[in-house]
């Protein structure tokens, strides 16, 4: 054991100086995944574990009560599953409009992005409608604990899509005044796996929330 | 293992990271940044790794004042603090039962969110990780500096809670409902408890931004040769870490936003029927009388489950980087390779996931049906397994080496040792009718601490010590650095052992003045040598203080690699510059080749081809 080293080597400018002049070296490893899409993958699983974080919330509430309302009794599944189909469609307009992206086609890309951001919209338009009308027939989060579990799922997801909408209104706007090149598709397609990851949760939570 | 090698040329201003994976880039080294893009709102990775390491260390001393102020209170019950009057008016200085229950809550989450986490993983793994893999930066910059910005809102509403009505969140560090949710409950529960909600799910924010980066850079980035099974320890602990951070951190989220709507907008998530507080009934627990009532049907229990299932993978947040980091500072100031490193790499991965599956062990006295608990009794235990596995290959590390007993090499050893203490207090501890004794007593203060305080902050401390000369291009002053180490680890041991003995007495937690129960009278003896030990402990941090700054700007000028260390951030000049390497780097072995016949020197660093 060594308790007193020898004396650190001290600074030689020769070797230790940074050179002053040097390219930047960027290397790739690992699977051959764009890093934008691996982090948007990781970046989805936890968002995955956020839900479950509420789903699991709403299971557990709703197992240990005593009574529960049964959830036809208190909203209006026949519009929301109305909704449901329109954001399902969505996703089906995004793929195409991945598809275009890819292809490098520009106009193609606006028309079938667009078409999902208007039906987003809508989505999300139906739903501020449905909560006026509860919050106007006094269906408050404080009202009950089935109306707290209501409004934190389904407005957590509301936000959700409204923060897709805007994603993808921004990649619009670039696609219509700069024009999104055929390399750099992989803008759409990460808003893209996001949209399609809201749409999944929807699925999920309408058929606890409404259906079940 | 690909090496695109295509030469962008005309591309000068791309930043490191944001470019085209797999190039190399012509760099102009023209232009000085200014004041505030260099150091304010930087995205280069080692300026936002200094401003979590000094923000962290700034929040330490606040954490540790309020210790000073703990322990004072135990020491002395009731008398007032020399020289405090002006702060404590009412009081004439001395601290109130409600100052001290929010003393230990801050203090708690001061520390764990604040301190720990954003020194282990915020400024260590901002620092380390592109540098020990060869990357010019983070896989993405911008990013990285928003991880750092959403610190500041946390910053921000944690010090907003001391401040407002009230006083900061009083309901533990893990607050607990119904003493979090309503304000008839606990004093801190009108907007303190708010503040605290909002400051801990923006460093939620800022954990999941950093995680995603460091995951993302250690898979894509690392320079040709330098394969999963050649990554330093270091390495390792970090992206175990993010991911736990990944799948754990989220659901903490969701948890305090639930809360947070509680006390807001009045939902019952964690409020049960027919709860009465203090003789209030459930009507007017929220806001007064004109309140229109909380819903009500929730479950207190469901909070403390979704909360430990983060808090208890944090605990393991807590400690892997530290693992990591001691690893390698082993292994060099050692002299040797590190012992086993694949079942290093296999135990981390072990402990971490079967840290998913143990929280339950928080909660044994809880409630919770007694068969779960045999579940997490037996999935706790286990983790004993691959620590055990740790703590052997670190003693076969130091065993035959030629060690070394510079400052961080004492204190990576100090952590061994002191996690050890730590770790089979908590095996013995996970046992459920043990713990149903102990529980809430000062024997799970004195566990907890030997293995944050006494372990991860002395790791912490040996990784500064370790790595300064690559952060400033200076060492520490090694005397100074002896002293410090010498007293903290005799101060700690002092102050930390002797809870195992007040726990084992029965003495509680969490109680401003256990004198008042006659049982108790005889530990105040004992309970003021803690509090002299930990006053001594936490004075002794000068030397730190002195030698840090002192050698930031007036330290022994070193070179490249001053401890003649084998990974790759030796090879980057000191400190590295705008996208870190001057060379281009090729990998050809482990992080840790010492005393190999096959060289005339006693390492060979990993980018040397024999």
């Amino acid at each position: 054991m060594n308790i007193s080293p020898a004396a650190l080597p001290a600074f030689d400018p020769a070797v230790d100086a940074p050179k002053p002049h040097h390219a930047i070296y960027d290397y790739d490893s690992g699977p051959p995944v764009n890093r934008g899409k691996f982090a948007i993958w990781l970046f989805l699983a936890t968002e995955v574990m956020f839900f479950t974080g509420l789903i699991g919330t709403y299971i557990v509430l709703r197992m240990g009560a005593a009574t529960w309302p049964d959830p036809a009794d208190r909203l209006a599944v026949d519009i929301t599953a109305l909704n449901t189909f329109f954001l399902i469609v969505s996703s089906a307009t995004m793929v195409k409009a991945v598809e275009r992206a890819m292809l490098g086609d520009n106009s193609g890309l606006i028309k079938w992005l667009a078409l999902t951001v208007l039906i987003g919209t809508t989505f999300v338009s139906i739903q501020a409608y449905e909560y006026a009308v509860l919050i106007e027939d006094g269906n408050l989060p404080d009202v009950d604990i089935f109306w707290s579990t209501f409004y934190a799922m389904t407005g957590f997801h509301g936000i959700h899509v409204a923060v897709g909408v805007i994603w993808n209104l921004c990649i619009l706007i670039a696609a219509i005044f700069r024009k999104i090149p055929q390399e750099k598709y992989m803008k759409v397609e990460l808003a893209g796996l996001y949209w399609h990851f809201v749409d999944l949760v929807w699925v999920l939570l309408f058929t606890i929330v409404y259906l079940m | 293992m690909s090496q695109a090698t295509t030469h962008a040329a005309n591309s000068p201003h791309l930043e490191p990271g944001e470019g085209e994976a797999g190039t190399v880039r012509e760099h102009h080294d023209h232009h000085e940044l200014g004041f505030l893009r260099k150091w304010i709102f930087s995205v280069d990775h080692k300026v936002i790794g200094m401003q979590f390491l000094f923000s962290g260390l700034v929040f330490l001393a606040l954490g540790g004042l309020m210790a000073m102020a703990i322990r004072y209170q135990l020491a002395w019950p009731w008398r007032p603090m020399p020289g405090l009057a002006w702060m404590f008016p009412a009081t004439g200085g001395a601290i109130s039962p409600e100052f001290y229950t929010m003393l230990f809550t801050m203090h708690g989450t001061i520390m764990i969110f604040f301190v720990m986490i954003p020194l282990l993983t915020g400024a260590f793994g901002n620092f380390l990780i592109p540098l020990m893999i060869g990357a010019p930066d983070m896989a993405f910059p911008r990013l990285n500096m928003f991880g750092y910005w959403a610190m500041v809102p946390a910053f921000f509403f944690i010090l907003l809670g001391f401040f407002v009505e009230g006083g900061h969140a009083a309901g533990g560090w893990t607050s607990y409902p119904p003493l979090s949710t309503i304000e008839a409950a606990a004093p801190g529960s009108l907007t303190g408890q708010t503040c605290w909600l909002l400051g801990l799910t923006w460093v939620g924010v800022s954990s999941m931004m950093g995680a995603v980066n460091y995951v993302t850079t250690i898979v894509k980035m690392r320079a040709p040769g330098l394969t999963m099974m050649r990554l330093p320890l270091t390495i390792w602990s970090l992206m175990i870490t993010s991911l736990l951070q990944l799948f754990a951190l989220p659901v903490l989220t969701a948890a305090s936003i639930l809360q947070l709507l509680d006390r807001t907008l009045n939902t019952g998530f964690f409020t049960p029927t027919n709860l009465q507080v203090n003789n209030i009934t459930p009507d007017s627990f929220l806001y007064g009388a004109d309140s229109v009532g909380a819903a009500a049907g929730g479950q207190p229990l469901l909070w403390q489950h979704l909360f430990w299932f983060y808090s208890h993978p944090a605990v393991y947040i807590l400690v892997l980087p530290a693992m990591g980091f001691t690893s390698d500072i082993l292994a060099v100031h050692a002299r040797k390779s590190v012992f086993g490193y694949k079942p290093m790499v296999y135990s981390l991965c072990a402990i971490a996931g079967l840290g998913f599956i143990v929280w339950g062990h928080h909660m044994f006295t809880s409630g919770m049906n007694p068969a779960l608990g045999m579940t997490f009794m037996v999935s706790t235990v286990m983790i004993a397994l691959p620590s055990a596995i740790k703590v052997f290959n670190w003693l076969g590390t130091l065993w035959g080496g030629r060690i070394h007993l510079r400052t961080p090499m004492l204190f990576a050893c100090a952590f061994v040792s002191m996690f050890i203490i730590g770790g089979l207090s908590g095996i013995w501890m996970a046992a459920t009718p043990v713990d149903i004794y102990i529980h809430d007593t000062y024997i799970v203060v004195a566990h907890f601490h030997y293995v944050v305080f006494a372990g991860s902050l002395f790791a912490i401390f040996a990784a500064v010590y370790h790595w300064f000369p690559k952060m400033f291009g200076r060492v520490m002053n090694e005397t100074v650095g002896k002293i410090h180490f010498v007293g903290s680890f005799i101060f700690t041991n002092m102050t930390f052992y002797m809870m195992h003995q007040v726990g084992v007495a029965g003495l509680m937690r969490r109680t401003a003045d256990p004198y008042a129960y006659d049982v108790y009278q005889h530990l105040q003896p004992i309970n003021e040598f803690i509090t002299i030990s930990a006053f001594c402990m936490f004075a002794w941090q000068i030397f730190f203080v002195v030698n840090f700054f002192h050698s930031m700007f007036w330290g022994k000028r070193v070179g490249r690699n001053p401890w003649n260390a084998a990974s790759l951030e030796w090879d980057a000049p000191s400190p590295p510059g705008h996208g870190n390497f001057d060379r281009p780097l090729e990998v050809y072995r482990g992080a840790y080749e010492f005393n190999s016949p096959e060289v005339a020197e006693d390492f060979i660093p990993q980018t040397r081809k024999l």
